[in-house]
C-alpha cells in the first residue's frame, strides 16, 4: 500500500510473509513489495525513540528538548497508540542530574502505557550509571538489563555501555551474557524476540566505537529463533542489516544527525539549517501483525 | 608566559592537538574543547579525569611527578593523547 504524505514523499508499508519489512518515510527505500494492507485489530504496535541527548544545546540543535517533545507529540498523535515505547539510550547528553530530571519529565508526556529504556554511554560515562539507574533502573537487573513479554513477543533490553570508557567499544560482559543465556533458554524457537540496546551489536564502524565486542556471543544465543529483531541507537542514522533470521536496525536520533561511518574526522553532530534539521531526526514505529507474526518497521522523520 | 601558552591542548575535530605534549613537573596543562560534541578525558592510570567537557569548556590538571601520562576520551575511543612530564 502506498501513501503520499504532505511533503510528497512516497511512503510504503509492505508485509512479506513472516519476515521483516522496512519502510522509510522520506524515500530512502527504492522498492518494496505491495502488501496485504495496513493495520488490523489485534496487531501489536510499539515505538522506538532514541538519542534524545537532553542537555545538548549547541548549534547543531539548540533545542533538543523541543525536538524530543516533537517526537513524543508525534507518537501521541499516532492513530493507534503504541502499547509500549522503547528509548534506546543517550537520554541525556552529559549525564547531569538536571538532565535526567528533565528527560524523565518529558518522557512522562507519552500517552503509551509503558516505557522501557537502556542507557547510552552519555548516560553513564562519569558515574558508571548511578544517576541513570536511580531514574530509570526500577525493575531491572544488574547494570540495568531486563526482559519482559508482551503479546507473545519476548523483549530483551541489553546494556552495552558500562565498559565503553575503558574498552572503547560496547560490551555486554560475562554476568549479562550468563543472564541472557538463562533468560532465553525456556523459550521456544518460534518466539519472536526483540532485543533493544544502545550500541550496535554488529560492527558498524569500530574506529568510532560503533561495535559491541562481545555482541557475537549474544547473537549466538539468539540465532535459533525464527524472528529476532535487534534495535539500537548510538549512531543517529538509520541502517539495516540482515543475518539469517536476525535483523538489525539502527535508529534516528531526536537530537541531531551524525555522519555516515568514516565520512568525517569524528562522529560529531552534523549541522544543518534550522529549517532542515527535523528532516534528519526521527522515530520508528513497529507492528507485529496478529495473524502471522509478520513485523513491519516504519522509520519516519520529524520534519 | 611561554610555558603557560605551551601547556595547552586543544580538542578539535575529535583530536588532541598536540597529541603529545612535553611539560615540566609542576606545570599545569589546560585542555579546551573546541568541538560541539561532549568529550571526557581520563588518564589511563586513573591519575586525572575531566568529567564531561561540553563545547568551549576547559579542564586543567597540574602534573607534579615526571613520567608519561597517556589519556583518552572516554566517549570517543579513537581520541588518545599523552603528556610527557620532565
Amino acid at each position: 500500500m502506498f501513501e503520499t504524505d504532505r511533503r510528497g514523499f512516497m511512503r510504503c508499508l509492505a508485509w512479506a510473509g513472516t519476515g521483516v519489512v522496512w519502510t522509510v518515510s522520506g524515500g530512502v527505500l527504492s522498492s518494496c513489495a505491495l502488501g496485504k494492507g495496513l493495520l488490523s485489530a489485534g496487531d501489536f504496535h510499539f515505538v522506538q525513540i532514541s538519542d534524545t541527548h537532553i542537555g545538548f544545546d549547541k548549534e547543531a540543535n539548540p533545542d533538543t528538548l523541543g525536538t524530543a517533545r516533537a517526537a513524543i507529540a508525534r507518537v501521541n498523535a499516532l492513530p493507534v497508540q503504541p502499547e509500549l515505547v522503547l528509548h534506546t539510550g543517550d537520554l541525556t547528553h552529559s549525564q547531569k542530574a538536571a538532565e535526567f530530571d528533565t528527560v524523565a519529565g518529558v518522557l512522562q508526556e507519552l500517552h503509551a502505557p509503558a516505557l522501557f529504556t537502556v542507557p547510552g554511554e552519555h548516560d553513564v560515562f562519569d558515574d558508571d550509571g548511578k544517576l541513570y539507574l536511580s531514574h530509570f533502573g526500577r525493575g531491572t537487573l544488574g547494570d540495568g538489563w531486563r526482559s519482559f513479554d508482551s503479546h507473545g513477543v519476548h523483549f530483551v533490553g541489553l546494556i552495552n555501555v558500562m565498559a565503553f570508557k575503558n574498552g572503547g567499544a560496547g560490551a555486554l560482559g560475562e554476568a549479562q551474557l550468563a543472564w541472557l543465556e538463562k533468560d532465553l533458554a525456556p523459550l521456544s524457537d518460534s518466539t519472536p524476540v526483540v532485543v533493544y540496546t544502545h550500541i550496535p551489536l554488529w560492527a558498524v564502524y569500530p574506529e568510532w566505537g560503533w561495535v559491541t565486542r562481545d555482541g557475537e556471543r549474544a547473537l549466538g544465543f539468539l540465532r535459533r529463533f525464527g524472528s529476532v529483531t535487534v534495535l539500537n541507537g548510538h549512531i543517529h542514522q538509520v541502517l539495516q542489516k540482515v543475518e539469517g533470521n536476525v535483523t538489525f536496525h539502527t535508529a534516528y536520533s531526536t537530537a541531531y544527525p551524525q555522519p555516515a561511518p568514516g565520512t568525517a574526522p569524528g562522529p560529531g553532530p552534523l549541522k544543518f539549517p534550522a529549517s532542515e534539521l527535523r528532516t534528519h531526526l526521527g522515530l520508528r514505529e513497529l507492528t507485529f501483525r496478529a495473524n502471522d507474526g509478520a513485523l513491519a518497521i516504519v522509520d519516519s522523520k520529524l520534519g | 608566559m611561554a610555558l603557560a601558552a605551551a601547556a595547552a591542548v586543544k580538542i578539535e575535530n575529535f583530536q588532541f592537538t598536540p597529541g603529545s605534549l612535553d611539560v615540566k613537573a609542576g606545570d599545569t596543562v589546560t585542555w579546551t574543547n573546541a568541538d560541539e560534541e561532549l568529550h571526557a578525558l581520563q588518564a589511563d592510570d586513573g591519575s586525572f579525569r575531566s568529567g564531561g567537557l561540553n563545547g568551549d569548556a576547559t579542564f586543567a590538571h597540574t602534573f607534579d611527578k615526571p613520567g608519561t601520562y597517556a589519556y583518552r576520551c572516554t566517549l570517543h575511543p579513537q581520541m588518545t593523547g599523552k603528556i610527557v612530564v620532565h
